[in-house]
């Protein structure tokens, strides 16, 4: 589905697909930092001690998210300074590109990317010879991979909205609620292999930053319904 | 970001880099180009003066100094309009070099993955004497920076020797050089593909067949890439040429040795581009001074090059990379040596200029982006070789990929400031380099434990 989003609204841009490898550009340096972290404190610490380990792992996954918002922050910076660029550039006084649109975009950047890192892999042995789940682990270990990586990335669509639209209008209010929206999805997937203490949350978690990011975006109940009956 | 392409100065200041074999034979496009800078020669001759003269210093902003006193205020005026232009387009041109880069590190990076040739140790170039298989990692670094300084040699004597062949006018050496490289480049690297993946997937061909196949694929080449052909069929040939060189490359060059040669390879460019007595730098300006293209066919260009009232094909040549030595081959073919690749390989860098082709705003906007061939087969060697060696697959592979592109907006951006020929690799090598080693070593295991327990961040 995410690749189906951006076949629809993105390739016809070219400014929109730049701005997306440079969302995923963005991500992957935030990955690449916490990793970095990460690496340290396992090489620091002794790697025999399971809980130890267990425990810098957390603190990977949670310093990660923060980087990652921070990143997105960063990314938000630059974007602002390129609209005042393309602003001054174009010969109607406006930009080609909104702040909105760019929003969205840096989003599922961020999502694509972070979902291509999940998945990836894990499809690439897919193909492969092998029975799921063989040495008693689940079974659904690639349907719920699959699942968690799209709602993770459509869920970085809307953060990436709602952040935008919180730097906007300075709401700090709604970056916060994005950052632990965020950790609180990264944290129900510790819950795993539980599925249902995973997934379930972060398809509500989904649902609500999808309608609120809706209604931000100036959608309404009355465009929905308008556009459900095809009017 | 937004990456701007720039009006360049010089016609061909071509970002020469190592290209594949194929040279365009500069007759057909000369022809058309000659035609139109005719028709409008006297502007667009103050206009390329000016912009000459502005290429030659080295932190020249666009449209800095101005040469001559003519037609100073017009052209600044001109030179305005045709940046909000540029700049305007700006977005297209990325995305035009975008799509073949991805489609050239796409086939790359597929038959990496499937054919298993490719990754197999055969031997190596000629060109890389020292061997890899030494017991301690001090021998082996020292065998791989030999390897590289040969490597770098030899392109840099390449290089200076296309730039003399062209500054005493002897054509049609250089043409007969192009036309054997590409030659060799089409049947014989061809034929080696087709044999590899064939027998990969178990499909049986007769050689009839095989030999038919071959040869329309190679005649069709060779037509469209020295001569005309429809953009999009030059396009696809200039792809596939590029990605079999990489290909080459990444099979015969011993691991640290590549590892060593991309990065050396960006210095040098850097190097021969932005530095006066670089023989790409002389190489554009003896282009410049005489009105004529580039080898058009080590160049990929992104749109045809005749437009109706087309200005001054100004060129912001991007990066240069190694020429495309053919001469080198010429040179090899008198030693045969025992792997025919040996004598192909490293001649065919073909200095690839990029530049986008700018007109008049009032005419109908026919602009096109040029990027150099050895542009794209040292990114697809960038990426070939982390599909093929990183043991984080995927993930690697991407992480370069995006890495690459990154660069290459920048690059363009950059070039949308400083209107002069760029070399197109040190930046999006640079980014490629480093983020293969940081996600080879240090995301790769952080990826594979939170995978293992399927966390998700």
């Amino acid at each position: 589905p995410a690749f189906g989003l951006f076949l629809f609204t993105i390739a016809r841009d070219p400014l929109r697909i730049i701005i997306l490898i440079a969302g995923a550009f963005f991500w992957l340096v935030s990955l690449l930092l916490s990793s970095l972290i990460w690496f340290i404190a396992v090489k620091a610490s002794d790697p025999r001690d399971e809980r130890l380990q267990k425990g810098l792992l957390i603190f990977g996954v949670m310093f990660s998210v923060l980087l990652q918002e921070a990143f997105r922050f960063l990314y938000y910076k630059l974007l602002r300074k390129a609209i005042e660029g393309l602003v001054a550039l174009s010969e109607d006084g406006c930009s080609p590109i909104s702040i909105q649109q760019m929003a969205y975009v840096a989003g599922v950047g961020f999502g694509l990317m972070s979902g291509a890192f999940s998945m990836i892999n894990l499809l690439a042995d897919a193909l492969g010879p092998g029975t799921v789940g063989i040495h008693g682990d689940s079974q659904l270990y690639f349907l719920t991979s699959a699942f968690m990586t799209m709602v993770l990335i459509f869920l970085h669509t809307f953060w990436g909205i709602l952040f935008f639209h919180g730097c906007e209008h300075r709401r700090w209010w709604e970056i916060t609620a994005v950052v632990v929206m965020h950790l609180t999805v990264s944290g129900s997937s510790f819950c795993n292999p539980l599925y249902v203490g995973s997934l379930v949350p972060s398809y509500l978690l989904m649902a609500a930053a999808a309608a609120w990011a809706y209604l931000l975006s100036g959608g309404s109940a009355q465009n929905l319904r308008r556009f459900l009956l095809c009017k | 970001m937004i990456t701007f392409m720039n009006n360049s100065d010089s016609e061909e200041e071509p970002c020469n880099e190592r290209t594949s074999l194929m040279s365009a034979e500069s007759p057909p496009v000369p022809s058309y180009q000659d035609g139109l800078q005719a028709s409008e020669a006297g502007e667009a001759q103050a206009h390329r003066k000016r912009r000459a003269g502005s290429g030659r210093s080295p932190n020249n902003i666009a449209g800095g100094e101005m040469s001559g006193s003519g037609v100073p205020v017009r052209e600044s005026a001109l030179e305005n309009e045709e940046e909000e232009l540029t700049l305007k387009y700006g977005a297209k041109h990325v995305i035009m070099l975008f799509v073949p880069v991805t489609l050239c590190m796409i086939v790359v990076v597929a038959t990496i993955k499937s054919v298993r040739f490719y990754t197999e140790k055969n031997g190596q170039l000629i060109y890389t004497p020292f061997s890899e298989d030494t017991p301690s990692v001090g021998q082996r670094l020292l065998n791989s920076v030999l390897n590289t300084i040969i490597m770098i040699s030899v392109i840099i004597v390449m290089t200076v020797f296309l730039v003399l062949l062209y500054k005493y006018r002897c054509y049609k050496f250089i043409h007969g050089w192009l036309i054997l490289s590409s030659l060799m480049l089409l049947f014989l690297f061809t034929y080696i593909y087709l044999g590899e993946v064939l027998k990969t997937y178990n499909v049986a061909m007769d050689y009839p067949t095989l030999f038919l196949v071959i040869w329309n694929f190679g005649a069709v080449g060779m037509i469209c890439i020295h001569w005309k052909g429809p953009l999009q069929l030059q396009q696809a040939y200039l792809i596939m040429i590029s990605a079999l060189m990489a290909l080459v490359f990444i099979k015969y060059l011993p691991e640290w040795s590549a590892w060593v040669i991309l990065g050396a390879i960006s210095i040098y460019d850097l190097m021969a581009v932005l530095c006066p007595k670089g023989p790409l730098r002389m190489l554009v300006e003896t282009a410049q001074e005489r009105n004529e293209p580039i080898f058009p066919a080590l160049i990929y260009s992104s749109a045809m090059m005749w437009t109706v009232g087309m200005a001054k094909p100004d060129t912001a040549a991007r990066g240069p990379s190694q020429p495309t030595w053919d001469a080198a081959e010429d040179g090899r073919e008198h030693h045969r040596s025992p792997s025919h690749t040996d004598s192909q390989m490293s001649e065919t860098r073909s200095p690839v200029p990029s530049r986008p082709i700018t007109l008049e705003e009032l005419e109908e906007e026919e602009r096109g982006v040029k990027l150099g061939l050895g542009d794209f087969i040292f990114y697809s060697v960038l990426v070939g070789k982390a599909a093929a060696t990183a043991s984080g697959d995927w993930n690697t592979t991407l992480a370069c990929f995006v890495a690459i592109l990154i660069g290459l907006c920048l690059t363009l951006l950059l070039l949308a400031v400083f209107k002069k020929a760029l070399p197109a690799l040190p930046i999006s090598i640079t980014f490629g380099l480093i983020f293969y080693f940081s996600t080879d070593n240090l995301v790769r295991p952080f990826m594979d434990t939170l995978a293992s327990h399927q966390l998700y961040i």
